[in-house]
Parts: structure tokens; C-alpha cells; sequence
């Protein structure tokens, strides 16, 4: 009962406080404070290793949850509010992808309760056409180094490109979510992270492939390999350092596994883009001799 | 009965007054002239609606159009901060150049290879749906401009990757080699470089300030990809 007025008491407070607080934010010019609708649960600070400074602005975000109403999905503000990003948070969003911390955990110290659409979006669409670009452009060296390629636009690998990147980018989420819901409704223990924030951080963690698909343009075999691997390691470290804290008190079999498949197919993907580029020469070399030598 | 009334701020007085007689002391028409004609001049107005586009001869409204295509097209080549673009939208100048340089960039029916350029319908596609998707993409994170105008202005910034396309196939007319190709990628360059700075000038007022890379670097993308297509067209 104590613990309980305990507890009111210091909400009224919080509350107070943010009263207090918020007519400041609402009288900046661009409120995106106010834009934003705060859609994510927000953990209230308890049993979580959140800063000073993350609470308070998970707090911010309650409270300005709870004087509007949850736009539903039917409306433009409601994927509005997967947007509100400014160039600065994705970009630091991208550095700490890139540069994974073993003491930061990206969703909590990067995210913060606002997960965007905009990264993974433009990431993959990026990720896709510099594919299709590159693979032109390793054709076109290994032309000028072999006369007997034949040189053609693979256009159809825009397509394919695109089509394989965001279904990783999208559905591998959807099923890990799902697992981890799953796994959560068996052990009760720390709630794990919203679908977003996992399409989050795996469209965050594919920016590393971006260079490394620019730097395989360099013919030298071994330097290609050393970046695949540099790249690889980067992205699923990111991956396996977000997720273990979700899984670490699962049993030791299905944290293995789980971490296991994510990198397997995060391995697979970055096969996938060497493949592509080296089947654009073989096609085009067979192709051409199946054309040019035809009895006709 | 007229002659009956008091007048309300005299009531001393016997001698009767006109009804409504001490009206002129508090009326204002001596300070403001409300003088003026009541008729409306419908004589104009039916002239404006005689002269609706439906009862103008074809060449008057097709030249019309032609004429506002033109217009956006010089605001395009000389890029300067001005409204035209984004007030009076339309969308033919984007369907003409989309047309243009989707029927100049598909491969031709002869060849049969899997691996070619892009078909018609590929580019088409391409224009249409990634200007749509910028245009999304701009209004959701919190851009003030209206969907169609930012389709108008995407559109109308082809332009001069279009002329890219027109002198490249000029050039390819020519024999092949590492001039030409030097040739094709530095007007390509400068016409993607032109397409960016039309577009930007245009759109990047529409996005609040601290997001106006996120807003430009779509942009960007899709030009590129454009350019790409252009760069990389040989002809069968």
C-alpha cells in the first residue's frame, strides 16, 4: 500500500515537472516535438537501463502520448510518425551501426524509442542500384581487360537486386520478431524490441555493404575477400550485440541458434551481392558465344 | 401618422416632424460616399464565361498548353527562385519527356538477349513510381508542398537529362572508343549536375530545415539512377 502512494506520488511529480517542460517545447517554431505522436510503448523508466536522459525523454514522450489520441493506421499523420527524423539523428544512427560498442546497445542508445522508416528505406533502395551500377561497371572493366566480353546493360538486375534486398530487409525482421514474441510469451522476462525497431536495426546494419560493394570493384581477389569479411563482421557484430541482451536469459540452445541463423543469413546476403557480380561476366560471356557462334 | 411621430432626442417640442426626420443627424452618409452603381457588370463576366475552354477552337487550347510547357520548360534550363513551376502544375511537360526518353533508352525488339537495356515500360516505371515515392517520402517528413506540384517539378527537371540522351545517341553516330565515351560522360555529368541544382532549387524550401538533406538525397538517387541509364545505353 506505502509502495503503491509511493509510486503515485512520484508520477505526479514527473508530471509536474514535464507540465512545466513542455510549454517550452511547444512554442519552438518547428515543433516536431509535437509532431511527433509517440507511438512506441514507452518502458516508464523502471527495470530498464535507461540514462537520466533517456528517461526524460521517454517520459516527454508518454506524456505527450497521452494528451493525443493515437492516430489511426488509416491516417497520413500515423505514418507521419515514422518519419520524424532530422539529417543528424540518422546520421549518428548510421555511425553507430557502423561502429558497433560492446556497452552500447544500438535500439536503446541510438534509437530511443524512435524508430524510422526513412534509413531502412533509402538504404536498401541505395544497396539495390548500387548493385546493378557496380556489376555494370565490373562488366565493363573486365571488358577492357578480356576484348571477348561482350558488353550489355543488365538491366533485369536492378529488379532482382531490389526485389532480394528488401525482402531481407523486411520479412528476416518479421520472423525474428515473431520469434522473439513467441520466446517472450513461453519466459517471461525483459519485453523485447517492436517490429520497427528490428526492421531498424537490420536496415541500418546493411549500410556497411554499401562500400563494400563500391570497394569490390577493385579486381584484386584477395583485397576483395579481406573486405567482404571486414564488412561482414561489422554488421552481424552490430546485429548479435542488439540482440543479445533480448536473448541472453533464454536457454543456451535457442540463444545459439537464434544468433547462428542471423549471421548465417546475413553471410548469405553478402554471397549473394559477390555472386551477382561475378555472374553478370560469366552470362554475358556465354551468352555471347551462344549468340555469335549459333549456325545460322 | 407620419406627421404624428415624436423624433426620439427632442421631446420638447410640439410641432410635428417627419417620420424618421432626425435620422439625417446620426446617418454617416455624408462621411463615407456609398455612392456607386448596384448593377453588376454581367457583361464581362459573360464575355469570361463565353470564352471557357470548351468553345475555343483546338488550336487555341492546344497552343495554350503548349505555351505553359514551354514556359516551365525555360524556368527549368535557367533555374531561378520563382513560383511558376509550383503554382500553375501541370503534367504534360513530364509525360512528353518521360515519353521521349523512355522511347529513345528501350532496347530494340530485334535483339532477343535477356540482358539488354531497359524496356520501355521499365523506364516509365521508374520515372513515375520514384518520382512518387519522393514525393511520399518529402510529404512525410513534414514538406509543404503538395503532391502533384512536387510531381510537376521532378518531371519538368528531366529535362536536361533528356537533351543528355538526344546529343549522346548524336555522339554514338560517331565510331566508338575512349573519346566518345569521354564525351558521353562528361555531358551526362554536367546534365545531372543541372538536374539536381533545377530540382533543389525548387523543392528544398518546401522541407523544414533541419531535414533538407534527407528531403534532397532521394532526389539525388533518382537522377543518378537516371543518368546511369543514359550512360550505360548502347545502341543494338
Amino acid at each position: 500500500m506505502a509502495a503503491a502512494d509511493d509510486l503515485a506520488f512520484h508520477e505526479f511529480e514527473e508530471a509536474t515537472n514535464l507540465l512545466a517542460e513542455t510549454p517550452d517545447a511547444a512554442t519552438t517554431s518547428r515543433s516536431d516535438q509535437l509532431t511527433s505522436l509517440g507511438h512506441v510503448a514507452v518502458a516508464a523508466g523502471t527495470g530498464s537501463s535507461y540514462g537520466a536522459e533517456d528517461e526524460v525523454e521517454s517520459d516527454k514522450t508518454a506524456l505527450l502520448q497521452a494528451e493525443k489520441p493515437q492516430p489511426g493506421f488509416w491516417t497520413f499523420s500515423y505514418y507521419q510518425s515514422f518519419f520524424d527524423v532530422d539529417t543528424s539523428q540518422v546520421l549518428d544512427r548510421i555511425k553507430g551501426a557502423l561502429l558497433p560498442r560492446p556497452g552500447h546497445n544500438f535500439v536503446r542508445h541510438h534509437l530511443r524509442n524512435r524508430p524510422d522508416l526513412y534509413g531502412p528505406f533509402w538504404i536498401c533502395a541505395t544497396l539495390a542500384f548500387v548493385l546493378a551500377v557496380t556489376g555494370n561497371l565490373t562488366l565493363v572493366l573486365a571488358q577492357r581487360r578480356d576484348p571477348s566480353i561482350h558488353y550489355s546493360p543488365q538491366f533485369h538486375k536492378v529488379t532482382m537486386a531490389g526485389i532480394t534486398i528488401y525482402c531481407y530487409a523486411w520479412l528476416v525482421p518479421l520472423v525474428l520478431w515473431g520469434f522473439l514474441r513467441w520466446r517472450q510469451g513461453v519466459q517471461e522476462r525483459v519485453d523485447p524490441y517492436s517490429f520497427l525497431e528490428t526492421v531498424c536495426v537490420y536496415g541500418y546494419s546493411l549500410f556497411i555493404f554499401i562500400p563494400m560493394v563500391v570497394l569490390w570493384l577493385i579486381p584484386v581477389p584477395w583485397l576483395q575477400w579481406l573486405f567482404g569479411a571486414l564488412a561482414l563482421a561489422l554488421s552481424t557484430a552490430g546485429l548479435v550485440l542488439t540482440l543479445w541482451p533480448v536473448i541472453r536469459e533464454d536457454t543456451r540452445l535457442v540463444a545459439v541458434a537464434l544468433l547462428s541463423t542471423v549471421v548465417l543469413l546475413h553471410a548469405l546476403l553478402a554471397m549473394g551481392c559477390k555472386i551477382s557480380l561475378l555472374s553478370s561476366i560469366s552470362s554475358s560471356r556465354c551468352l555471347w558465344s551462344r549468340w555469335h557462334l549459333q549456325p545460322k | 401618422m407620419a406627421e404624428v411621430a415624436e423624433s426620439p432626442g427632442d421631446p420638447g417640442t410640439a410641432s410635428p416632424r417627419p417620420l424618421f426626420a432626425g435620422l439625417s443627424d446620426i446617418s454617416i452618409s455624408q462621411d463615407i460616399p456609398i455612392e456607386g452603381e448596384i448593377t453588376i457588370p454581367m457583361r464581362s463576366r459573360s464575355r469570361e464565361f463565353d470564352s471557357s475552354t470548351l468553345n475555343e477552337s483546338v488550336q487555341n487550347t492546344i497552343m495554350r498548353d503548349l505555351k505553359a510547357v514551354g514556359k516551365k520548360f525555360m524556368h527549368v534550363l535557367y533555374p531561378r527562385k520563382s513560383n511558376t513551376l509550383l503554382r500553375d502544375w501541370d503534367l504534360w511537360g513530364p509525360l512528353i519527356l518521360c515519353v521521349t526518353l523512355a522511347l529513345m533508352l528501350q532496347r530494340g525488339s530485334v535483339d532477343s538477349e535477356k540482358d539488354g537495356g531497359p524496356q520501355f515500360a521499365e523506364v516509365f516505371v521508374i520515372v513515375w513510381f520514384g518520382a512518387v515515392t519522393i514525393t511520399l517520402n518529402s510529404k512525410l517528413l513534414g514538406g509543404n508542398i503538395s503532391f502533384f506540384q512536387s510531381l510537376c517539378v521532378l518531371g519538368y527537371c528531366i529535362l536536361p537529362l533528356t537533351v543528355a540522351m538526344l546529343i549522346c545517341r548524336l555522339v554514338l553516330l560517331a565510331e566508338p572508343g575512349p573519346i566518345n565515351f569521354m564525351v558521353r560522360l562528361f555531358v551526362v555529368i554536367v546534365m545531372f549536375a543541372w538536374s539536381i541544382v533545377a530540382s533543389t532549387a525548387f523543392l528544398a524550401d518546401s522541407q523544414p530545415p533541419n531535414r533538407k538533406a534527407l528531403a534532397v538525397y532521394p532526389v539525388f538517387l533518382f537522377y543518378f539512377v537516371i543518368s546511369w541509364m543514359i550512360l550505360t545505353f548502347t545502341p543494338q
